[in-house]
């Protein structure tokens, strides 16, 4: 995807366009106004379809042409057929459902293969606001305050691999940024901000 | 185009039929009125077709000749509107079973006497299939279609009966069927008006004597289910009409029933009672997924068409879960599908009503469609 695309996009959505093969199909689930999907849509030939629990968000995405219903990764996903589509998309959103891994069921299932990108709950500038402040972090990937958040399941790097392990879930690909960075895989659960995997069913 | 009768303002068309019926029936000559606004392009892309609601009509943007009020969707049809003349060749026309000039009960049967109940019981697939001859009759053969409430219906019809016709779909504060509850609140109107002695079977046109009080009590029912409650409290709460203090009687005290009697004592004027119960039958015989097999999904399997729906929150006639319900179908069968709730203060109406967030969402939708 040429640079110009992904130029306006988030860090972790630039990650995923990269890696999305081009005219394929793809759910974003947690699709926001649809940026990601414009993009992926005008410049890989992707058709892309959404999902989005803000009514104001949802309109913005169907004014600028993309397919976006209005619902909720906990309970509408299952309305989907199985294998509809090459990718299922999770961005940022994994750690707002109230089960995380029933929703992680369905996408494995929905798409041959899902994209999850979710804040590190273990990098080192939150770790250092629980242990030396004291107080839960509000950090740039989690800037609400405890009782604002719509953050309900935190979650780390090694928990995700954990869980991937257990379910006996392959790891396609995996990014971690630092800030708008990517950073290396080396003691990633420490270092990197934010996370974004590419995974299947074993 | 110019001089071709077909088209414009107060267009009238008898097509030879026959339209067999899903009642078993069918139905010869076909007459339909209709309007069209702007112009088919060369290669016949453009077309909208707009599918009104229980008792609209085809004056979707043009004065309404009985009430001289503007068409009853200007604030989505028109000069700069989301289905605009300018760049679009809308087509709406009245259902068969109405009364505004289509085939219906008050029209002349074969021996001239009008049908009255002899009309034959209708669907809402029987309106499309109207709307289908009427659109050959017109050159047209793909299309948009656009609906709300019953108009919503027959777009959904429209999708699963013509699934190579349609190419996109909206859909607005409708459902894929009747519940219980609608059907209850028809069955409501239906009584008032046959429990009219004036009503008389239904042969009440040479007397020239409808059965008024009867549709009008029917309409004052339907009303309520229109408006959301809030709405209504906003709008009149327990105010008095023209008085200080309860009358003890039974005249209009309250400001609601002078409203409400109002709504139905105007409604008389421009609606046939027996159409009422013609086309509030069809809508309560509506069920989509029934005519495909018990699945909904299965209605929509062979199309091909883009879908866009849009609901109310406080609509509690046809609300939220009944597009969702929609929206699911479509996910299973794989169609592009879009569907936001918004929100609004006056239920049902609201999609008659000024809702900048609708046109904003039907504009995109359109466009996006290459509209």
């Amino acid at each position: 995807m040429n640079d110009q695309a992904l130029l306006g996009l988030r860090p972790d959505l630039r990650i995923i366009a990269d890696h999305v093969a081009a005219g394929s199909r793809a759910l974003d689930i947690g699709c926001g106004d649809g940026a990601l999907m414009a993009a992926l849509r005008d410049h890989a030939g992707v058709d892309a379809r959404g999902i989005e629990i803000d009514a104001a968000n949802v309109a913005s995405a169907v004014a600028r042409g993309l397919s976006v219903v209005q619902g909720d990764a906990d309970v509408d996903l299952a309305g989907y057929p199985s294998g509809a589509f090459d990718y299922a998309i999770l961005s940022q959103t994994l750690q707002t459902t109230r089960a995380p891994d029933k929703v992680l069921d369905e996408l494995l299932r929905i798409g041959a293969k899902a994209f999850v990108s979710f804040p590190n709950f273990a990098y080192w500038r939150v770790r250092a606001s629980l242990l030396w402040g004291g107080r839960m972090p509000v950090t740039r990937t989690l800037p609400v305050a405890w009782y604002a958040t719509p953050n309900i399941h935190h979650l780390t790097i090694d928990d995700f691999r954990a869980f991937l392990k257990e379910r006996g879930i392959v790891t396609e690909g995996a990014w971690f940024l630092n800030g708008d960075r990517l950073t290396s895989e080396w003691a990633a659960n420490f270092r990197a901000e934010h996370a974004v995997f590419l995974i299947r069913r074993g | 185009m110019e001089h071709d009768e077909r088209f414009g303002h107060a267009r009238s068309v008898t097509l030879p039929g026959p339209l067999a019926l899903d009642g078993g029936q069918s139905l010869a000559p076909v007459t339909i009125a209709y309007e069209t606004y702007g112009t088919l392009n060369a290669d016949a892309s453009n077309a909208i077709l707009i599918c009104h609601a229980l008792t609209g009509d085809h004056h979707v943007a043009s004065v309404h000749p009985v009430t001289g009020k503007p068409g009853w969707w200007v604030r989505m049809v028109g000069e700069g509107r989301p289905i605009d003349p300018a760049r679009h060749f809308i087509v709406c026309s009245n259902v068969i079973g109405s009364c505004m000039g289509s085939a219906g009960p008050a029209t002349a049967a074969a021996d001239g006497a009008p049908y009255a109940m002899r009309f034959p019981v209708i669907t809402i697939r029987d309106m499309v299939r109207a709307q289908a001859m009427l659109l050959d009759h017109l050159g047209v053969r793909t299309l948009t279609c656009v609906g709300g409430s019953m108009g919503g219906m027959q777009v959904l019809e429209w999708a699963a009966t013509y699934p190579d016709r349609v190419q996109s779909a909206v859909i607005v504060a409708s459902a894929a069927r009747h519940s219980a509850q609608n059907i209850a609140f028809h069955e409501v109107g239906r009584q008032a008006i046959m429990a009219d002695p004036k009503w008389r079977g239904g042969d009440y046109y040479e007397s020239n004597d409808p059965p008024a009080a009867g549709l009008a009590v029917a309409r004052m029912a339907a009303h309520i289910t229109y408006l959301s409650e809030a709405g209504l409290t906003e709008k009149f709460g327990r105010q008095l009409q023209a008085r200080d203090a309860v009358g003890f009687g039974f005249d209009a005290d309250f400001q609601v029933e002078s409203y409400l009697r109002h709504q139905g004592l105007s409604f008389v004027d421009r609606f046939d009672a027996n159409s009422y119960l013609y086309i509030t039958r069809a809508m309560d015989y509506f069920d989509l997924a029934e005519e495909h097999g018990g699945l909904l999904a299965n209605a929509f399997r062979g199309s091909k068409a883009r879908f866009c729906l849009v609901s109310f929150d406080t609509d509690w006639l046809y609300p939220t879960r009944e597009s969702r319900s929609i929206v699911q179908a479509l996910n299973a069968a794989g169609a592009a599908a879009s569907f936001v709730e918004l929100s609004s203060p006056y239920g049902h109406d609201a999609f008659l009503l000024e809702a900048p967030e609708l046109n904003r969402v039907v504009d995109g939708f359109l466009r996006a469609g290459g509209l």
